[in-house]
Formats: structure tokens, C-alpha cells, sequence
């Protein structure tokens, strides 16, 4: 029979009783049970996805409400998880919602996402996003991507392969993470608290749509959304050379990443020509070269180690030093090595990038 | 020849702008380039830069009337 607790959509020639039965039979994971997480819940909750996750570490504070208003004042200082948990129950207690109070991790992450059919993330950092990312093409699971910055939302759908088996992910769209001080979160840029309940709305449409197989879901796209001007903007994601090589290759080598690392600022120093002739002098570095082979200026003013920035995951086994300074050609290229470096070896290595490359050093020289 | 740029998030605190034009400006790199002598900022900060609406990260060609976006991430949720 049918349930009316359903029946405005049900109604819906193209979402029907089918539809209905393939929410109820869905598991979608939640990752951030704040600004995009509490709307993306509510709508889920209330359409009927049969088993619900939640991730979360966080308390209610007051200076989420303006946003997340699935929480009351009363909730201040209370689990976010647990709490949604109770309030999701109570909106609909025909599904089954399972709260995670931690944060997703490397050492979690396979197992809480091999739970579920679709994940959520609305994160609020970096370092969970490429976390999340990076988990969700190793378990081969669809991921609903939503992020906001002040009045503008991006949203996605990554790793859905389509009819001709194309699937891209995070990483073909920003392939490695800015320094997290590069980028201001809602903190310290500051959010309107309608921006994220479109987003995060936006979020649940689509997985919505994902599950029930109506419409056309944004796979492969990322739209972007201007909440001043109403702006809508979308973008066709391919995947791209290079990107899939970022990702770790396993969930074993996935365990080993420092996600956070990686995305702190500290993580790579830069420093100047002045420091880096410095340290050519100092017999306790290793120097290394990240271009690829035979590009010019050739360098025969000191000596190098060759590691080019195509195959530098490859290689990083192979650096034995404690203090290790990298180069390329402008000083992009030895950031990402520095990046990719710091992200296996932590704060056991001291990893310095030569800022505006060997031109910057030939320049310098030359003065 | 002329390209349009959309420019998105806080990469308009360092352009002032949210669109703008450029002339003579061949390929991607060449934007870049421009782009950077313009508007140093942009040298030091992350973006995707999209064609036509398509995800690039490689050099490609750029025609007449060719709308390139730069599409800062955002980590807010």
C-alpha cells in the first residue's frame, strides 16, 4: 500500500512507487553535519533514503545557527552527530540513521564508506575533501561534492562512470590541495546562511536524482552558483592525464597519507635565491631538480638530484636525506613535490622549495 | 582576437573584476601570462581553468570570442 508520508512525490509520474522503493532500499553517507550537511539531511530524512550516515566530530555551537538550522539553541555544545541522529528520528522514524561521532580519517574511512551507495561531503577543509575524494575512488563509491565560499557554492557528482565509462573525480578539477591558509573557510570569509541551505539542498537533489534515476544529475559537471547575482555557471570535468596518479594507489598506501599535512601551509617552506644559495652550500642538504628531463636552463653550477614531477611519487622512496631542497623551472612544479613529499614523510623530513624557481636563482645571480 | 575570462570566488579580490577581456592572447599559456603580469596575485594563488566550459590542465589553443573561467576552490560547508 501506499505511504502517504510519501505520496506528494510518488505522485510524480517520473518518480513513482519505483522511485520510492529505490530511496527506501539507498544508503547515503553524510560527511559534515554543518552548514550543507544539516539541509542535505533533512531533505534525504524527509524523501525516504532508507539508511542514512552521518559523520561528524563536532558540537553545536552558536555561531552555526544562523545556517544549520537543524539545531535549537537548547543543542549548544551538544554531539552534532548524535543530535542530528535524534531530530532526523523524529522527522521520519520509518529509516535507519546511523550518526559516526568522529571525524572520517584515513584509518575509518574504508570501513565507514564501504557502508553505503552514496557519499556526501560537506566538509568544511581541504584536507577532508581530498580525504574523501581520494577514499571514494579507492571504494569505487559516487560522490555528491558541495563547498561554499561567501556567496558562491560549487556542486558535483564525481566518480559515476557514464555510458561510455568516462568517471572524473575532485582531482581533475584542482588536482592538489592550496595551503589551507591560501583559501578562507566560513570562518574567516564569512557565509550567508541561505547559501549553504541551497547547496546543501542542491546536494540532496542530486543524490536524490542519483538514486531514483530521474533527470540529469551533474556527473561530470561542476556548477557553480552566485547567490548575489543568481548566476549559474556549469563546467564539463574530463578526467585528466596526471590526476589519477595523485590518488593513492591502494588503501594501504591511502592509510599511510597525512591528509592534514598535506594541506597545511607549513608543510612546504619556501624560500628565497638568497637562502637557497645557502643551503647549496651546506653539505646536509639534498637538491633536487623536479623538471622533466632536458629542459633548459641546464644547471651545472651545482650538483642535483633528477626527479621529474611525472613520475616524482615514484620516486619518492628513494630520498634517504633529512633536508631536502627542490626546484623546478618558476617554482609551481617543486611546491607540488614539496606537497607530495611532505604528505609521506611528515615532519621526519625538513622540505624547502625554491620560490620563483631556477629563473628566480639565474636572475638573482646575475644582480 | 579576443577572449573573455570569467573570474570566480576570491580570485576577484586580486582582479577587482568579475569579467573581463584580453586581447591577443593565443593559447592558454599566453593567458596565463597576461594574466599574471596583469594581476601579480593571481601568480601565488590555485585555480581550474575551464575552456568553453571544459576542465583543462594542459596548453590549448585559444579562438575568438573563446570564454575562459578561473574557478578558485572552495572549502566551506
Amino acid at each position: 500500500m501506499e505511504n502517504p508520508r510519501y505520496q506528494r512525490q510518488t505522485s510524480l509520474k517520473e518518480f513513482g512507487e519505483a522511485g520510492q522503493i529505490r530511496l527506501n532500499n539507498a544508503k547515503v553517507l553524510v560527511i559534515g553535519a554543518g552548514g550543507l550537511g544539516c539541509p542535505a539531511l533533512q531533505y534525504l530524512a524527509g524523501a525516504g533514503v532508507g539508511t542514512i550516515g552521518i559523520v561528524d566530530n563536532d558540537r553545536v555551537a552558536l555561531s552555526n545557527l544562523h545556517r544549520q538550522v537543524l539545531y535549537s539553541t537548547d543543542d549548544i555544545g551538544l554531539s552534532k552527530a548524535l543530535r542530528a541522529a535524534d531530530i532526523l528520528s523524529a522527522l521520519n522514524p520509518e529509516i535507519d540513521i546511523i550518526p559516526f561521532n568522529e571525524s572520517l580519517s584515513t584509518t575509518n574511512a574504508q570501513h565507514i564508506i564501504s557502508q553505503f551507495d552514496i557519499i556526501l561531503d560537506g566538509t568544511d577543509n581541504f584536507a577532508s575533501r581530498y580525504l574523501i575524494n581520494d577514499a571514494c575512488v579507492l571504494a569505487g563509491k559516487p560522490l555528491v561534492y558541495g563547498a561554499i565560499s561567501r556567496f558562491e557554492g560549487q556542486v558535483a557528482v564525481f566518480n559515476w562512470a557514464t555510458n561510455n565509462g568516462r568517471s572524473s573525480n575532485y582531482r581533475d578539477v584542482f588536482p592538489n590541495p592550496p595551503a589551507e591558509d591560501e583559501i578562507l573557510n566560513c570562518e574567516e570569509a564569512g557565509v550567508i546562511g541561505t547559501l549553504p541551505g541551497m547547496i546543501g539542498t542542491m546536494m540532496a537533489n542530486e543524490a536524490i536524482k542519483l538514486i531514483a534515476q530521474i533527470g540529469v544529475p551533474l556527473i561530470n559537471r561542476l556548477m557553480t552558483y552566485n547567490s548575489l547575482n543568481n548566476q549559474m555557471y556549469d563546467l564539463e570535468v574530463q578526467p585528466q592525464a596526471g590526476s589519477h596518479s595523485l590518488i593513492p594507489a591502494n588503501f594501504a598506501a591511502f592509510e599511510a597519507k597525512d591528509y592534514e599535512l598535506m594541506c597545511s601551509s607549513q608543510s612546504a617552506t619556501q624560500i628565497d635565491p638568497d637562502r637557497f644559495e645557502e643551503m647549496l652550500q651546506d653539505p646536509s642538504f639534498s637538491v633536487i631538480d623536479v623538471r622533466e628531463l632536458n629542459e633548459t636552463p641546464v644547471i651545472n653550477e651545482f650538483n642535483y638530484l633528477s626527479l621529474p614531477l611525472s613520475s616524482f611519487e615514484k620516486s619518492v622512496n628513494q630520498i634517504k636525506e633529512n633536508k631536502i631542497v627542490i626546484f623546478c623551472k618558476s617554482g609551481k612544479r617543486s611546491l607540488n613535490a614539496a606537497r607530495i613529499l611532505a604528505s609521506h614523510y611528515g615532519n621526519s623530513k625538513k622540505i624547502y622549495s625554491l620560490k620563483g624557481g631556477i629563473l628566480a636563482w639565474k636572475d638573482h645571480k646575475e644582480v | 582576437m579576443q577572449v573573455k575570462v570569467l573570474i570566480f570566488g576570491q580570485l576577484t579580490d586580486i582582479t577587482g573584476v568579475s569579467e573581463l577581456q584580453l586581447n591577443d592572447v593565443s593559447d592558454r599559456d599566453e593567458l596565463i601570462t597576461a594574466l599574471n603580469r596583469q594581476y601579480p596575485g593571481l601568480a601565488d594563488s590555485k585555480y581550474a581553468i575551464a575552456v568553453n566550459k571544459q576542465v583543462i590542465n594542459e596548453n590549448i589553443g585559444l579562438t575568438d570570442n573563446s570564454t575562459v573561467a578561473l574557478l578558485p576552490p572552495f572549502s566551506g560547508g
